[in-house]
């Protein structure tokens, strides 16, 4: 089994809000991230798929697919967007970092093909990130 | 207490993507501009990952003198500023950082011994890496 992970950047802005808790809960629990004219993060992505060699190829994954992918569902979604209110499923969901990676991590999923995805890993910053593995 | 140490090394050399069981054409569908008959290079970056008990003695789980020696003769002498389709190990087989990744921990898992071999990372440009860990599942 081989592991092999790609990695892109993109730049979003968002804020955290509940709706269902007051203004002064959501700035208790959001802090500066409540700011409602929100605020943005240079985000890294690292995506891992795992597999065995193919023989034939010496590939796990052909890494023009995974680029592809990335580009399709990551780079062309969420670059330079307001994900609160450009993405869809950050209309009654908090963007925050974890669901974040859990949304792309959907995404990638649906366009993998004979892929098997490992793990997203997605920074909000280069000394903050989050990982998904799926439902396990 | 078990503890995992990574070391990270650099070596530069050159490959071409070309399988002899594919036709011409087969080939450049496969590894478009890699299967350049001219070949071209990366800088890689390994990241070799040991892990072992960390010793009562010493506070370490393993010399590291010991690692940089096993790798610099076993890997870096081998393969930096090399074109890696000319060398023996790669006979019959794709240069890629799949193929390579395993063949680093395969030569370390057989050459060092001072701690277990947990993990090898193969960096081929800041945007691909490949990881192989002999079969453990891995985090």
């Amino acid at each position: 089994m081989v592991y092999l992970t790609r990695k892109c950047e993109f730049s979003a802005s968002h804020y955290y809000h509940n709706p269902s808790f007051s203004p002064e809960d959501n700035l208790r629990l959001f802090g500066k991230c409540n700011n409602p004219n929100g605020h943005g993060h240079n985000y890294t992505l690292e995506v891992t798929v795992k597999g065995e060699i193919d023989p034939h190829t010496g590939y796990v994954v052909d890494l023009k697919v995974v680029k592809e992918l990335l580009n399709r569902e990551v780079m062309d979604v969420f670059d330079h967007r307001f994900l609160n209110k450009e993405i869809p499923e950050f209309a009654d969901k908090i963007p925050t970092t974890e669901n974040l990676a859990i949304s792309i991590w959907k995404r990638l999923q649906r366009g993998m093909g004979t892929a098997c995805l490992h793990r997203v890993r997605l920074y909000e910053a280069p000394d903050l990130f989050v990982d998904y593995y799926g439902e396990q | 207490m078990k503890a995992y140490l990574t070391r990270r090394y650099r070596f530069c050399a050159a490959h071409r993507l070309h399988s002899e069981a594919m036709s011409e054409a087969e080939n450049l569908a496969t590894y478009g501009k890699c299967n350049n008959p001219h070949g071209h290079g990366h800088n890689y970056l390994l990241e070799v990952t040991v892990g072992g008990q960390v010793d009562g003695q010493t506070g370490m789980v393993c010399n590291l003198v010991e690692l940089d020696d096993v790798v610099g003769r076993e890997i870096l002498s081998r393969y930096d500023h090399e074109n890696l389709n000319t060398l023996p190990d790669f006979s019959g087989k794709v240069t890629t950082s799949e193929v390579l990744a395993e063949q680093i921990f395969n030569i370390l898992r057989r050459e060092f011994h001072a701690a277990h071999l947990e993990r090898v990372k193969l960096e081929e440009t800041s945007l691909n890496s490949f990881e192989y860990t002999g079969g453990a599942e891995m985090r």
